[in-house]
């Protein structure tokens, strides 16, 4: 069936009630009934829930063929946990037919490549995949499809019963012998749990890995003892030099500091940007350049931020401590320095969870009050349908994360991306995947212009009376093919390797197996 | 032309090119491309546009791509040719092969 992006979406993947994507806030005010968590009660008083090895307390959680095992990724390629307890899990304890929900899969997972091609992992579902796992996933490898949700969307799904975590393995920077549990006050800080806080609320089990062990009570803690079932103390979580870097610097390339002012002249443009407006910007170069110019116009005009949200660097938090930032709502900390300030300043800069962040399935996410969003896109078609998940070799690369559900809350998203990279053209034709639907995209800044989504007259009405320059979206998609010629379609196998979820549940596309390239 | 000797032309970089040509008997031809999958039609017939223009009718011709454009992989096609057949220090034929 033909969806509202366009994209045929096989008929067997239409069933249990599965629809294809219908548009912007189409389940907007349906009731749904939360799924729970099996607890065990802990009724006696009892010394510690510490055990000595990663086997001991998947043994004590029941580890089982066939369950669903859960990690978050706030370690990005520094995590050393998820791979030690699949490790375990598979090697030690010679489990089969598992099932991985995961925030992310990236090369710091790559043992789930070899897992996955064994037939060992037969499940997963995540926001991204990167390095080899997208690489074996997208060879058809694997027997199911792989689910790719938003940030918003996994905490959805699991609010709904669509996915049951048996066991939520957590990486912690520090937790006392009980499991109360933080991203910070260890040997390897990451700073925000916001992609782990949920798990622990919905997983039947949760597991806490540590590697500094402190004194009981570890509060105020972002994961509760109440939801754990065992603590495990190993030598280190990860790799320090690949968790965060020092800080995520504003770039210095010129082209990309031009996308940035013009990116910024389009937020001053609007009647958003007034006391109290909200923001939230991705870490890609343009992107993080945004706040050192909006910087210089909220002092001209003598406003502040109400709040900022989502992933959290340096420069948002060097804002908030000029005082132009109100509140800093982080669901991950990008450096060293943000997962510090996270830290040091309790009241005014909040560690907060996927579903608060982005859930299109509760009564009140965060994005829903955002008034500008700046994100960037491999790809964006002359329809605003953005890919972040495929390269242009159809390969799965990348990772949705907030980006959908940022761009259907926010009053004004904006994509931000070089109109060529090499020779690809990123504002094409049709892109490759549709990770976040048009219909939720209202402006894209180019180096070679920007174009406003023409569903949104008032927008285009405002950059005319500022005098800010657009054109249409064909205009910049023929530049680009003028530069680097047009690219000839993909060519796919039938079998769907991947489905690509919208937000609120309904499939927004399918990425099938590559087929090799033959002259 | 001829092909006498061996010679190479661009580098590894992103948006580049590298060729390396070596005597051959016919075309043999081969192609790697970071971008194979939407441009490698395009790139393999700019290379034979160019090997038919400068009348190269026997060459190995190696072909490592990193997303180079067209014009740079005429330009390294062209320049790989000529060092080949030692015409690339002087006496190129400007305004001839070369368009």
């Amino acid at each position: 069936m033909i969806n509202a992006v366009g994209r045929n979406i096989p008929d067997y993947l239409l069933v249990n009630g599965r629809e294809v994507y219908q548009g912007k806030g189409y389940r907007d005010g349906q009731k749904v009934t939360k799924a729970s968590q099996t607890t065990v009660k802990h009724e006696k008083p009892e010394a510690d829930k510490l055990a000595a090895t990663i086997r001991e307390a998947c043994e004590k959680c029941g580890a089982r063929d066939g369950m669903t095992f859960s990690f978050h990724t706030e370690l990005r390629d520094g995590d050393y946990v998820a791979s030690m307890v699949a490790k375990v899990l598979v090697e030690e304890m010679g489990l089969k037919d598992l099932h991985v929900a995961a925030t992310s899969l990236g090369t710091a997972q790559n043992i789930f490549a070899d897992y996955m091609e064994k037939g060992i992992i037969v499940e997963a579902q995540t926001s991204g995949v990167r390095g080899r796992i997208g690489e074996v996933i997208s060879a058809g490898k694997m027997d199911k499809p792989v689910t790719i949700r938003s940030h918003g969307g996994r905490p959805r799904a699991v609010e709904a019963g669509e996915v049951h975590i048996d066991i939520a393995f957590l990486a912690a920077a520090s937790s006392d012998c009980c499991g109360n549990a933080r991203g910070n006050g260890g040997k390897n800080n990451f700073g925000s749990m916001g992609f782990a806080m949920h798990d622990a609320h919905f997983a039947d089990h949760t597991v806490i890995i540590t590697d500094t062990l402190v004194p009981f009570p570890n509060v105020p803690c972002s994961i509760s003892a109440i939801d754990v079932d065992a603590v495990v103390v190993v030598d280190a979580i990860g790799n320090p030099a690949k968790i965060s870097t020092k800080e995520a610097r504003i770039t210095d390339n010129p082209r990309e500091l031009m996308m940035a002012k013009n990116v910024a002249n389009v937020i001053a443009a609007l009647p958003y940007f007034v006391d109290g407006f909200s923001f939230q910007t991705g870490v890609g170069g343009p992107s993080l350049a945004v706040n050192r110019f909006l910087e210089e116009y909220m002092i001209e005009k003598g406003i502040t931020m109400s709040f900022a949200l989502g992933g959290t660097t340096s420069a948002v938090c060097a804002l908030q401590d000029k005082g132009l930032v109100q509140k800093i709502c982080d669901t991950q900390d990008f450096d060293t320095g943000a997962a510090a300030h996270l830290q040091a300043n309790p009241t005014k800069h909040i560690e907060m969870d996927l579903s608060q962040y982005a859930s299109a399935g509760n009564k009140g996410a965060f994005v829903n009050k955002l008034d500008y969003v700046v994100l960037s896109a491999l790809e964006i078609d002359t329809k605003f349908n953005v890919n972040v998940i495929t390269g242009s070799d159809g390969v799965l690369r990348g990772a949705p994360g907030g980006h959908p559900d940022a761009a259907a809350g926010a009053k004004c998203c904006i994509i931000v991306t070089p109109l060529t990279r090499g020779r690809m053209a990123t504002v094409c034709k049709d892109v490759v995947t549709v990770t976040t639907p048009g219909d939720c995209v209202d402006v894209l800044v180019t180096d070679f212009g920007t174009a406003v989504n023409p569903a949104r007259q008032d927008i285009i009405d405002c950059l005319d009376a500022a005098g800010i320059k657009h054109v249409p979206i064909e205009k910049l998609q023929e530049k680009a093919y003028d530069m680097v010629g047009e690219p000839d379609a993909l060519e796919w196998e039938d079998k769907v390797v991947a489905v690509v979820e919208a937000r609120d549940g309904t499939i927004l596309d399918v990425v099938r197996q590559v087929k090799p390239f033959h002259f | 032309m001829i092909i006498e000797k061996s010679a190479i032309a661009g580098t590894l970089e992103s948006s580049d090119v590298q060729v390396v040509v070596e005597p051959g008997t016919g075309i043999e031809l081969s192609i790697e491309s970071s971008v194979i999958n939407q441009y490698g039609r395009q790139i393999k017939a700019a290379i034979l546009e160019t090997l038919d223009r400068l009348e190269v009718k026997d060459a190995k011709v190696t072909v490592v791509d990193k997303g180079a454009l067209d014009c740079t992989i005429k330009a390294r096609v062209e320049c790989a040719v000529y060092r080949s057949c030692g015409k690339s220090a002087a006496g190129l034929p400007w305004g001839a092969a070369i368009r």
